[in-house]
């Protein structure tokens, strides 16, 4: 069994597996349940200022996309922050962190824009003995319409204006949650950063209307009638989040600001995908909504197992391996040649991968009368598609090219690297 | 051994009724809403699929099942009747084992094929329960067709031809339509009186009769049906049922088909009488329902012999494995020789080794064969010899299913060989118009 133990900007917990402050982490009794299980951390959902308590709505706020069987594959929901009074979730959390004292306990933060209130909340937690704070800067609904979550996430200057404030009264580590509802993620880091803050944590949900009911016409979940647009997550948002994480990783400006890695995360797979993107640790919250809190089992023995066989001693040596082969467009080879090729072994004869790329790509393969399926080399640009409709794994795989063999595509020898930088057609080639 | 010469012991009641209506319920009961989804998304949507092609209707199961996983089991419906008017029927009686579920690629790669007939079932059920008939009549074109034969060539013929807006008169001998589908198949693959059913179903389109109890050759005669109508159209079936010569005597040897068709016809099947011992001589189908039906009905050992070995067998295999698992013992390479009071023996074929079972009632099931046929018209193989588009020999007469020649006898075909043959009769009769 690997060490998991995880040390993410001096929080630490048995594993890199945390909570993300959602409804999974609202209350003792779940957070109790959630550490038993083996959850190593916990961002406690969303504290509001002290007073009434925020509502919600009393109809349905959750909707899903499914795939086959009904297998949930994305979550859209229009839950606010905690509708428990400050008081409670503060004695709540002070016991819980008592009685788990090796587990993460994060609380997440919003108030309003103003420094008085977040001295004011700060200042609340002082003997709750939790372990750091995030900034929920990202909730797209409900919240955002009153300038909070992702209102305040979409704008760098208060991002960075209220880190300052956080940093200023607390000697908490501060982890800014981020929004993905921007048109790029690496502002709002920079912003984060620029304030002071330990860490980002990404991406909160995505603004979304998960579907409309064809009946009554109706976006839902439907609330008498009428239908707001939500936050979206589940595996459905793991390519965003992949790709912003590895943003901020591979920005020169933000390169060593630690990043919580949040998105889809359903099996240690995952995990392990946004770590070696940079992710220093992870927060789940759809996977164990979804399937409850024992999911946790299945992703410590997956990391354990791999770390094993790949004889990687902590997760600090997983973080970031993956950054430096994520590049732009333009770095990747232009010489790099492969040719689909097909196992007639393992073929089904489904044909899926001659309509599609008949219908729609090169015409680069045959089908034969007794339903032979082939590559012709001539035609094939190595797009891919064939080998990402085929239902067979493994039956349709690309065959990288030597250099000095003949492209029959273009009647030309493979050469060496080359990319669009210094490509005869680019107009802006810096030499040739 | 000594034999007391006695009645075989061949009676009815020997399972109560509730017995009865339990194993002679479905063979494979309706998928639910859940159980189709899940079974259809296993569905590739294969290019030119081996499926639709294996299917002697053609129907276009990929684009079925498409409409099925997107929430239309109408419009997938409506995709295999465009194809095969009774897909209820075939849903519920074709060997799929051998047609579609064979080549899914699915059954190549896994050895589970995608649930095909059990998907068609659900599609046209679905639709089937709204009561409503999805297609409508062209207008009138005054001219009429004589069917002969209400099994599945006949109405499949019949309700093409009213589509298209002609007038159409089915004869059959029985006292109810429906043929094989009414008489002959067995009961727990369409239970309900699913049969009857489908042809209420089926005539809804309106400009259909149906005339009952009218046999070719005695009170119905080819000619005047000829000169009658504007066109003619066969399917008959095979009536007639091959012989069996067989040394010796026995009290309780029958044709397993008019078995067949007397327990289909019994509501409840108490009072069907089946032998303690049961042999069912042959190796198809009716063979197969013959002997599982007789154990259903509480005969205690039931043999199917066949005299040829396991892969020559017409029934396929996995009616083979259902007879089997249903408590029928299959004796392969076993010709029959004699019969006695109480028992039978066989030969083991080609030797001269010699089995003896004891029987207290045999069945034939070795084949049936076309019974009545114009003089005139051409015979090929002991079937009514037709060209690629149904046309017999005699000019304004076709004719589809068992009795003509060509294609399995399976429902299926007959459907197809049915609509095909409508679809040039439509063609004739409309040339020039």
């Amino acid at each position: 069994m690997a060490d998991l133990t995880s040390d993410f900007v001096g929080i630490k917990s048995p594993n890199p597996f945390w909570l993300a402050s959602a409804p999974p982490t609202d209350k003792e009794y779940n957070v109790r349940r959630a550490f038993e299980a083996g959850w190593g951390g916990v961002v406690w959902k969303t504290l509001g200022e002290a007073g009434p308590p925020i509502v919600n709505v009393n109809g349905p706020r959750y909707g899903a996309i499914y795939g086959a069987d009904r297998r949930l594959l994305g979550l859209n929901n229009i839950e606010l922050i905690t509708d428990r009074s400050l008081e409670i979730n503060i004695e709540e959390i002070t016991r819980v962190k008592k009685d788990y004292p090796d587990h993460a306990v994060v609380v997440s933060l919003m108030v309003p824009c103003e420094e008085g209130p977040w001295k004011d909340i700060l200042r609340r937690l002082e003997d709750t003995g939790a372990d750091g704070v995030e900034l929920n800067f990202g909730c797209p609904h409900g919240m955002a319409e009153r300038g909070m979550g992702s209102a305040v996430g979409q704008v760098p200057e208060y991002i960075q204006m209220v880190t300052e404030w956080v940093k200023m009264h607390s000697d908490y580590p501060c982890i800014v949650k981020l929004t993905p509802n921007i048109t790029d993620v690496r502002f709002p880091a920079r912003a984060a950063q620029a304030g002071g803050a330990d860490a980002v944590s990404l991406i909160n949900t995505i603004n979304s209307i998960v579907s409309v009911n064809l009946d009554t016409l109706v976006p839902e979940p439907t609330i008498d009638g009428h239908g707001a647009h939500g936050g979206y997550c589940g595996p459905a948002v793991k390519p965003i989040a992949l790709n912003m994480v590895a943003e901020i990783a591979r920005d020169v400006e933000t390169a060593n600001l630690p990043i919580s890695g949040i998105g889809g995360i359903t099996t240690w797979r995952d995990a392990v995908e946004f770590m070696a993107l940079g992710a220093g640790n992870v927060q789940v919250c759809t996977a164990a909504m979804t399937y409850g809190f024992k999911v946790v089992q299945e992703m410590i023995s997956g990391l354990s197992q791999y770390m094993d066989e790949k004889g990687i001693a902590s997760t600090a040596e997983i973080v970031g391996k993956a950054v430096p082969k994520a590049k732009n467009w333009q770095d990747l080879n232009l010489n790099f040649v492969t040719k689909a090729e097909i196992d007639q072994d393992l073929c089904i004869k489904c044909g899926r991968c001659y309509a599609s790329c008949e219908d729609t790509s090169h015409q680069a393969i045959a089908m034969s009368e007794d339903r032979v399926f082939t590559v012709k080399d001539e035609k094939c640009v190595a797009c891919n598609l064939c080998v990402n409709v085929c239902p067979v794994e493994g039956c349709i795989s690309m065959r990288e090219l030597a250099i000095g063999e003949v492209d029959e595509r273009t009647g030309k020898k493979v050469e060496g690297y080359a990319n669009w930088t210094t490509h005869p057609n680019n107009p802006g080639a810096t030499c040739g | 051994m000594s034999h007391t010469p006695s009645a075989p012991d061949i009676a009815a009641g020997r399972c109560t009724s509730e017995e009865i209506s339990e194993r002679f319920s479905d063979l494979h009961p309706p998928l639910t809403n859940h159980e189709a989804l899940v079974a259809a998304d296993r569905c590739y949507f294969c290019f030119d699929a081996p499926c639709t092609v294996a299917c002697p209707t053609s129907i276009d199961i990929p684009l079925f099942i498409r409409q099925i996983s997107a929430g239309t089991a109408e419009a997938a419906a409506r995709t295999i009747f465009d194809q095969n008017i009774l897909g209820g029927m075939c849903a519920r009686v074709c060997p799929t084992e051998t047609l579609c579920e064979e080549v899914c690629v699915r059954e190549t790669a896994e050895g589970k094929p995608v649930i095909i007939g059990q998907l068609q079932r659900f599609a046209t059920d679905k639709l089937m329960a709204s009561g409503a008939h999805p297609y409508e009549r062209a207008p009138e074109t005054g001219k009429t067709v004589a069917i002969v034969g209400a099994g599945p060539a006949g109405l499949a013929c019949a309700h093409r031809l009213a589509m298209h807006g002609h007038s159409i008169t089915v004869y059959d001998a029985r006292p109810k339509g429906g043929g094989l589908n009414e008489y002959g198949i067995a009961a727990y693959k369409a239970p309900g009186d699913f049969a009857q059913q489908e042809l209420a179903w089926l005539m809804s389109i309106g400009g259909i009769v149906i005339e009952t109890g009218a046999r070719l050759g005695d009170d119905l005669s080819l000619d005047l049906l000829h000169s009658d109508h504007d066109a003619v159209f066969l399917g008959v079936g095979l009536a007639g049922v091959n012989a069996l010569a067989l040394d010796g005597t026995h009290g309780g040897v029958s044709d397993a088909v008019d078995w067949i068709e007397t327990m289909r016809q019994s509501p409840d099947k108490t009072d069907i009488a089946v032998g303690r011992n049961v042999v069912v001589i042959g190796g198809g189908m009716t063979a197969v329902d013959a002997a599982i039906q007789s154990k259903m009905l509480g005969a205690e050992t039931v043999t199917i012999a066949y005299r040829r070995d396991k892969d020559a067998m017409s029934a396929s295999e996995y009616e083979q494995e259902l007879a089997t698992s249903k408590g029928v013992h299959i004796l392969y390479n076993a010709t029959p020789e004699s019969i006695a009071n109480g028992e039978i023996t066989f030969s083991r074929t080609g030797t001269d080794e010699r089995i003896t079972l004891p029987a207290d009632q045999i069945m034939r099931a070795i084949g049936q064969k076309l019974e009545s046929a114009s003089p005139d018209m051409a015979i090929e193989g002991g079937k009514i010899k037709v060209d690629d588009n149904g046309r017999t020999s005699v000019e304004g007469i076709w004719a589809g299913g068992d009795c003509a020649s060509g294609g399995e006898d399976l429902t299926v075909t007959a459907v197809a060989e049915g609509r095909d043959a409508a679809e040039d009769i439509h063609a004739n009769l409309m040339k020039g118009a």
